[in-house]
């Protein structure tokens, strides 16, 4: 049943991240990789919010399954995010590079924990 | 050898300067011409993801302690990831499926930056922020190396 969750979330989060991807890298002309940015980035947020919500409200489990291991680990991409760095690296973008990964890991856990910390609040009240 | 510079791979793996539509294409012509794609980049992210769960269900990481799962599928999905890319690249180009499958979907569900941010607020919100620093810079530094190494060994074997 679990199994089961994990891959409907996943045959959502997957090609969801593909279009997103898309529709963001065919709006700028950077060589900064802004749609994996946005992926990571909003997928952080919402698994932090999820994850605040349910701590705090003491469940449901499915839903961490579902929408946490399912949709937003398959919408969120490490692989992908390492990939673009050392591209970025290869081509002597370091200034891009450090960026990315700076910005990445910053924007990435602050949306996370302040997605986690607005949805206990709102909730725990 | 190519790379750097003038090596013909993308900087996104996930999404090529030829995937984007050319011009004013929408929403609804993308979804009727690539459906076979994101079905297989569906299927995919679903195997991939049940690698990752299933790793973490088997090894499940102590409470404060290393999030060892989270950082072996990441670190094993960006070396894997490296191969692909020049496989794809140089001995298998033009199919239409191999990326989008092995690429977007199993490794993109395999490997994931939602639960690493999760597992990194977990750890400071323990009390273990040292164990949150040495993990996001271990995944961090061994998930730009694997990616690097994938790469590199690849590049030497097919571009002998």
């Amino acid at each position: 049943m679990n199994a089961l969750l994990v891959v409907l979330g996943a045959m959502v989060g997957a090609p969801l991240r593909y279009l997103v991807d898309i529709f963001v890298q065919s709006r700028h002309r950077s060589a900064f990789p802004w749609g994996t940015f946005a992926v990571n980035v909003t997928g952080s947020l919402l698994l932090g919010l999820l994850a605040g919500g349910v701590a705090a409200h003491g469940g449901p489990a499915w839903a961490l399954t579902l929408v946490g291991s399912g949709f937003c680990g398959a919408f969120t991409t490490f692989s992908t995010f390492g990939f673009e760095t050392v591209r970025l690296l290869e081509q002597r973008r370091e200034g891009l590079a450090l960026l990315n990964v700076l910005g990445s890991v910053a924007v990435g856990l602050a949306a996370c924990a302040g997605g986690f910390a607005f949805a206990s609040a709102l909730i725990g009240s | 050898m190519s790379h750097g510079p003038d090596d013909p791979l993308p900087v996104d793996s996930d999404v090529e300067p030829g995937d984007l539509p050319a011009g004013e294409t929408g929403l609804r012509e993308l979804l009727r011409t690539r459906v076979d794609v994101l079905l297989a980049i569906a299927v995919g992210g679903a195997i991939g993801s049940l690698g990752r769960w299933g790793l973490a269900q088997a090894w499940p990481a102590q409470r404060g302690g290393f999030p060892w799962p989270t950082f072996t599928v990441n670190v094993l999905g960006g070396l894997l990831l490296g191969v692909l890319m020049v496989l794809v690249a140089d001995v298998w180009p033009g199919q239409r499926y191999v990326r989008p499958f092995l690429g977007v979907g199993v490794l993109g569900g395999f490997t994931t930056f939602s639960t690493y941010a999760l597992d990194t607020r977990a750890l400071i919100a323990a009390g273990s922020g040292g164990t949150a620093a040495l993990y996001v810079g271990a995944t961090l530094v061994a998930g730009l190396i694997a990616v690097f190494v994938g790469l590199a060994t690849t590049r030497r074997l097919v571009r002998p």
